[in-house]
């Protein structure tokens, strides 16, 4: 399906080729790195979820929400003297350096969400405005902060931090899986499960399911509305900020103005794969995506085709079940 | 989801809005039929404009077009980018970024859909030309000027290919979709050979036609000739998208535009209409990068990003979403600000990007506000109207655009 979208671009003799050797040869670390990346798209993928689900609104802005994580873990580790190669830590002063880095990622990227949601949505919220001009709005604030971030910190990517050299733990497959794959795909999946909960469970959750579901009639059964909104995007900021640091583990050299614009969108298709709205589907298109992705780019040869193939699939999907796989309600989550 | 996206403005604010109607309408003297807003120094001009007789319109239209085409000869001092930037060649880009933004406003403004990737087709459309006119390209050659409508056709072609899986859904899947397009146009021009990724295609096509000293007329560096050509093609798409507007495909998309399940139910293809209005906003974009190709005379995988794209909305919703000559408004001001003022010129995407967020919280109408009018037969309509009744209550059509 994939090779007949490709051939019908401009036909040129072999600008593209799949080497299928190379994937049969890398297909277990190919899983595995892309399973590493799904828990990253995945944990961002759930901030579109999310807001969309409760405003129906693609918030565009929270890729910068998700760069300034990234910002913010950065300045952290040069803070706490973090170079290009890794420092000789035992293991305690790596976890309280990665958490320190992980509640400043946090607070930035929730702070951001926080003032999106102030300052260019919720103004519009109260003259009622219709769909095209929060798009507008969105696309502008993402494209504001992304500039002001561009003024400050220039066009160049910040220079790289290493936080740990991973070290093995164990073989599947006959890949090595190391401490820092084991530690994002837990802790991505750890926070999911703990969100999937709090939106089944509490009492928050169940506010933000029913606006979802039908805002006028939560707002008469005594729901509020904002405050919902408002929790709602900074757990999108929260979980953007844990995303940013793993994303800056997995790729240090991703810290840059525009860094999260590529991100955002595969995020986004990874939302609309699953199922946008929903909170498992989320996770599972993050994972699909990831997956994809990394199987792509050694098909093809190119890291840089990996974001075209998340695209591809972003059409296909739309094309052949835009409900994405798991359907696409918050509100009808069952409590 | 009815809160947010809701029809109905709340009745307050219809309330209110009437009030400043009649308020604004007694204030002019010899008060029009319409309803007037109250929008400011341009909202007034263009009401006095409408109230103007059809002759009397052609007469200040014929003034203005001869101004604009005399503009790089007079190069009016307090207008003039120089010392920093040719004029005529700014001229040049501010026609092309006016193209852009017109064939922009049929996609957000008539249609109300958001495109953000806008650039995607602006890039098919200076690949086509660069591609079938430099010598660095592998194919077949034709003259440049045959590439411009071949350019509005590829462009065309691709809006209705990407159109179709998506603009069966709702709209805001188009948004995400041509943003990534946008992007995505860009890797595939560097990934693909035969497009040359960052080598790109030198000595693109121009116009024939030499000048005495043997220099092309359309030289790359002669802004005044190219811009002539860009001026002249962008008075016949602004006539035909007028006419366009004015037919059942553009009474169709304003209707989409309002209501879409409305429209559907009124018998409308809105499926079949959007990706109209999707594949014509494409063509026209083509159109401009064509023209931009073969005013640069090169062409490469750098000149075309998406923040160019996001430029193209600001110019949109800036001059005001809906109304061709605020297009044209618009497109010009985002390329001649950056130009004029070159020390702002660096915070120019910080400028746009402000600019949009502030625009749609406190004047989602941009500067010429797009007025819903009687699109058929309006001006006589309007004509019997003011006869018959100098002060008429406002028309229960008027609603916000």
């Amino acid at each position: 399906m994939l090779s007949t979208v490709l051939t019908a671009l401009p036909a040129d003799s072999d600008w593209i080729n799949f080497d299928v050797p190379s994937l049969m040869q890398n297909f277990w670390s190919a899983t595995f790195d892309g399973l590493t990346f799904g828990a990253i798209y995945a944990l961002v993928a759930l901030g579109y979820t999310l807001v969309y689900g409760v405003l129906n609104l693609i918030n565009f802005a929270h890729s910068e929400v998700f760069i300034m994580g990234c910002y913010a873990v950065f300045f952290t580790l040069s803070f706490l003297g973090f170079g290009p190669s890794a420092p000789n830590l035992g293991i305690g002063a790596i976890i309280l350096n990665l958490l320190l880095a992980l509640i400043a990622a946090i607070v930035a990227s929730a702070l951001t969400a926080f003032l999106v949601e102030r300052l260019a949505y919720r103004p519009l919220r109260k003259r009622n405005a219709p769909r095209l001009v929060y798009l507008i709005t969105a696309i502008g604030a993402s494209f504001t902060i992304q500039y002001l971030i561009f003024l400050w910190r220039g066009p160049l990517p910040e220079p790289a931090l290493t936080m740990f050299i991973p070290t093995p733990i164990f073989e599947v497959f006959g890949t090595i899986i190391d401490s820092q794959q084991i530690i994002i795909v837990v802790a991505a999946v750890i926070m999911m499960v703990v969100v999937d909960q709090f939106i089944r469970r509490s009492r928050t959750g169940r506010g933000i399911r029913a606006v979802a579901q039908d805002p006028d009639t939560a707002t008469l059964m005594g729901v509020n509305k904002e405050k919902i909104i408002v929790t709602t995007f900074i757990i999108g900021g929260v979980l953007a900020g844990a995303a940013a640091l793993f994303y800056v583990m997995k790729i240090p050299s991703g810290v840059q103005y525009n860094g999260g614009f590529i991100l955002g969108i595969k995020a986004f298709a990874a939302a609309v794969l699953g199922g946008i709205g929903n909170v498992r589907g989320a996770l599972l298109g993050g994972l699909l995506l990831g997956l994809i992705g990394n199987y792509g780019q050694i098909l093809l040869g190119s890291s840089q085709w990996t974001d075209v193939v998340a695209f591809v699939v972003l059409v296909l999907v739309l094309l052949v079940r835009p409900e994405g796989i798991l359907g696409t309600s918050l509100g009808r989550s069952k409590a | 989801m009815s809160t947010i996206d809701g029809p109905t403005p709340l009745p307050g604010a219809k309330a209110s809005q009437a009030a400043a109607d009649r308020q604004a309408s007694g204030n002019i003297p010899g008060g029009s039929a319409d309803a007037v807003r109250k929008s400011g120094w341009f909202g007034r001009w263009s009401e006095k404009w409408r109230a103007m007789p059809r002759q009397k319109q052609w007469l200040y239209l014929i003034v203005i077009v001869v101004i604009a085409y005399l503009l790089p000869v007079i190069n009016p001092p307090i207008l003039s980018t120089e010392p920093g930037n040719d004029f005529p060649l700014a001229l040049f880009s501010m026609a092309v970024y006016a193209l852009a933004a017109v064939g922009l406003n049929i996609v957000i403004g008539y249609a109300g859909l958001l495109d953000l990737g806008y650039i995607a087709f602006f890039a098919v459309g200076s690949y086509t030309a660069a591609m079938l006119t430099s010598p660095d390209s592998p194919f077949f050659k034709i003259p440049y000027l045959w590439t411009i409508p071949l350019a509005i056709l590829v462009a065309l072609c691709v809006g209705v290919i990407l159109g179709i899986p998506t603009l069966r859904l709702r709209g805001d899947y188009l948004a995400i979709v041509t943003l990534g397009f946008g992007e995505i146009i860009r890797i595939l021009a560097t990934l693909i050979p035969a497009m040359k990724g960052q080598v790109g295609f030198q000595n693109v096509g121009r116009p024939p036609g030499m000048g005495p000293d043997g220099i092309p007329i359309f030289a790359n560096s002669n802004g005044t000739p190219w811009y002539w050509l860009a001026l002249t093609i962008l008075i016949i798409v602004l006539f035909l998208a007028g006419n366009l507007e004015r037919s059942r495909v553009g009474r169709s998309w304003i209707a989409i535009r309002e209501d879409e399940d409305a429209a559907e139910t009124m018998g409308v293809p809105t499926f079949k209409y959007k990706v109209w209005a999707f594949a014509m906003g494409a063509g026209v974009g083509g159109m401009a990068g064509a023209l931009f190709a073969g005013q640069v005379g090169f062409v490469n995988n750098q000149k075309f990003d998406v923040v160019t794209s996001i430029m193209f909305v600001a110019a949109v919703v800036l001059g005001g979403t809906g109304n061709k000559v605020g297009a044209v408004l618009g497109g010009a001001v985002v390329a001649y600000i950056p130009l004029r003022f070159t020390a702002i010129a660096e915070y120019k995407y910080l400028i746009f990007g402000l600019a949009l967020v502030v625009i749609m919280i406190y004047r989602s109408q941009g500067l010429l506000p797009a007025r819903q009018r009687l699109l058929a037969y309006g001006h006589i309509a309007y004509a019997k109207v003011r006869r018959t009744a100098p002060i008429a209550p406002a028309p229960v059509t008027e609603k916000e655009a």
